[in-house]
């Protein structure tokens, strides 16, 4: 198991080189020219060269673009990430404490998700065929299909113009210190955020159990006249479990990569919203760190989802 | 004879139906949206600004004044492109990469392969947001980049598909036979491989609409004036205190819609696939 996460995280190295090429080609594509903006341009329309020049040299974008790409890099790993062409700011305590919001939006939303849709799966499984079934049937398939952000902007427009329970969005609380405040703030990004992994793991695990049910197992153990609760807890959820939270813990990458639409529509101060921004303001550093941070995030969450996995099935062997 | 059949075991599938219906309407709005649209989807009225739903404006009218019902018919032709020839790039370029890397394996498939990783790797919205931002936004480069972001599932797919076909008997005696790899790709490979690719390729329209409706709303897609769902709801969310019932229409239609392109892929996997074949 050992000689294989090593082996996993090894050929994660070339693919990290080849997303961190791919993140610094395609900033350098955005059409704009961050020394040209510095520049600024005077009453005519025109720059003045030699100011154009400094700044060039200034930002290190008169060098070759592999010497570029190498000074980036080198940056990275010594944690001198650089400054916002745009606001002058540091990108790298910028980036830690948006990371940490997305994190927290995540990790919420996937345990929010988690205890959703788990239970009710299994609740559907239980009662296959009746009314409960066909209605969280439905949810989970409305959950795949609708936009995010829509349902984000339905649950506003319900839940802060109409009844004015909760806010349009904003963050500024904190869990320990104003709790009550927190779950206001995250509730509505929250719900939104999880509906799509909620949607999934409804029919993941009634798809589970009811193939678990089949097993002759199950049939045994109702025949030793075991009660129906501890069947469904002690025999055939064990067994149905594991797809479903490889599943899950597949999706906290998809949940990162998600963020981006629900963290624009309730206004939160995430990594997604700031990289959003830094795009259409054409901010490069910004955007290349932050591009890089959340598929880095994205991949790791992947590797840690695999070795759960592994933990998990002892029958699965990689050797 | 295959395909009649296929699409006869398609409508027996209650779900495949509702799909049908509702693709079907839409498709044909978005073909007759001239002779269909009330009102020039582009044409600002601002005495009408934010008119609420009347015998006038069916749907009411956005903040220009231009009449929802006439965006919402026009953005159908926007949607259904981008998904549809989005996903046939797709399609197409991972057909190419995942076939040559089966066939020819070694470095070609390493050098292939690890790019499909790195593509993979990034966030499907945010790499589509970055392309999207340096390419601009017309609906040509979207579906380019629609097409860029879904070529590894199908090159991964069709390759898994060529590496097992390329051992089998038909394969080796055509090329025994003296068959260019040329040929046997075109005439062999590729149709042999198709089945899952159509399957996940309908699936995929449903994600690409997605995709392009988020685009819009972050305010990379499409450029003004022209009519997109997406478009539509990110202006709607600006006046969402003054006029909520702007946020309906274009929610509704990528909702119905991508369900749609869902129940069509999955009834499509069930019909396909031989060992779910008559079990309905």
């Amino acid at each position: 198991m050992q000689k294989y996460l090593v082996r996993r995280l090894l050929n994660m190295i070339p693919t990290l080189l080849l997303v961190s090429l791919g993140v610094f080609a395609l900033v350098r594509w955005l059409p704009s020219d961050p020394a040209r903006l510095l520049a600024g341009v005077d009453e005519s329309g025109a720059i003045d060269p030699a100011l154009y020049a400094k700044i060039k040299k200034e930002l290190g974008l008169d060098r070759p673009v592999l010497m570029q790409y190498g000074a980036w890099l080198a940056g990275i790993v010594r944690g001198d990430w650089g400054r916002s062409y745009l606001s002058g700011m540091e990108v790298f305590p910028q980036i830690v404490h948006r990371l940490r919001f997305t994190v927290q939006l995540g990790l919420t939303a996937w345990l929010f998700g988690l205890l959703l849709g788990v239970p009710l799966g299994t609740v559907s499984a239980i009662r296959r065929n009746s009314l409960l079934d066909m209605a969280v049937t439905a949810f989970a398939i409305s959950g795949v299909a609708i936009p995010h952000f829509w349902l984000g902007m339905m649950l506003i427009v319900v839940f802060a113009v109409w009844l004015g329970w909760l806010p349009y969005g904003g963050f500024n609380a904190n869990l320990f210190t104003t709790p009550l405040l927190w779950i206001q703030q995250m509730l509505l990004p929250t719900f939104v955020l999880s509906t799509g992994l909620a949607a999934i793991l409804m029919r993941q695990t009634r798809a589970a159990l009811l193939e678990v049910f089949r097993e002759p197992y199950i049939l045994t153990a109702r025949a030793k006249g075991l009660q129906e609760a501890r069947v469904i807890w002690a025999h055939a959820m064990k067994n149905s479990l594991l797809p479903v939270v490889t599943i899950a813990s597949l999706q906290f990458g998809t949940l990162i990569g998600g963020t981006v639409v629900t963290e624009t529509v309730f206004t939160l101060p995430g990594l997604g919203k700031f990289v959003v921004d830094a795009v259409l303001r054409r901010d490069y550093l910004v955007v290349q760190m932050g591009l890089l941070v959340l598929t880095v995030a994205v991949m790791l969450s992947n590797f840690a989802a695999d070795v759960l996995y592994m933990y998990l099935d002892p029958r699965i062997r990689y050797d | 004879m295959e395909l009649q059949r296929t699409l006869r075991e398609l409508m027996r599938v209650r779900l495949a139906k509702f799909a049908a219906l509702v693709l079907g309407v839409t498709i044909i709005v978005a073909i007759c949206a001239p002779w269909l649209a009330p009102y020039d989807p582009v044409k600002a009225k601002p005495w009408d600004s934010l008119h609420p739903p009347s015998s006038k404006y069916w749907l009411g009218a956005d903040r220009l004044g231009r009449d929802q019902l006439s965006r919402l018919i026009y953005g159908a032709r926007v949607s259904l492109l981008i998904g549809v020839g989005g996903v046939a790039m797709a399609v197409c370029l991972g057909i190419l990469i995942g076939v040559t890397a089966g066939w020819y394996r070694g470095v070609w498939d390493e050098v292939l392969m690890r790019l499909m990783d790195g593509l993979s790797a990034f966030p499907s919205l945010l790499l589509a947001l970055a392309l999207v931002a340096i390419t601009g936004g017309t609906v040509l480069n979207i579906i380019l980049v629609v097409g860029i972001v879904g070529t590894p599932w199908v090159a991964r797919v069709i390759r898994s598909q060529v590496l097992s076909l390329r051992e089998r008997e038909f394969v080796v005696a055509v090329r025994g036979l003296g068959a260019r790899p040329g040929r046997i790709m075109l005439k062999h490979l590729i149709p042999n491989c198709l089945a899952p690719v159509i399957v996940q390729a309908s699936l995929s329209i449903a994600a690409a609409i997605l995709l392009e409706a988020a685009l819009s709303f972050l305010g990379v897609g499409v450029r003004p004036p022209t009519p997109t769902w997406g478009g539509m709801l990110r202006h709607a969310f600006e006046t969402v205190g003054q006029a909520p019932w702007l946020t309906v229409s274009p929610g509704v239609m990528i909702f119905l819609v991508v369900l749609a392109f869902n129940f069509f892929g999955d009834a499509l996997r069930d019909v396909l696939d031989p060992k779910l074949r008559g079990t309905r």
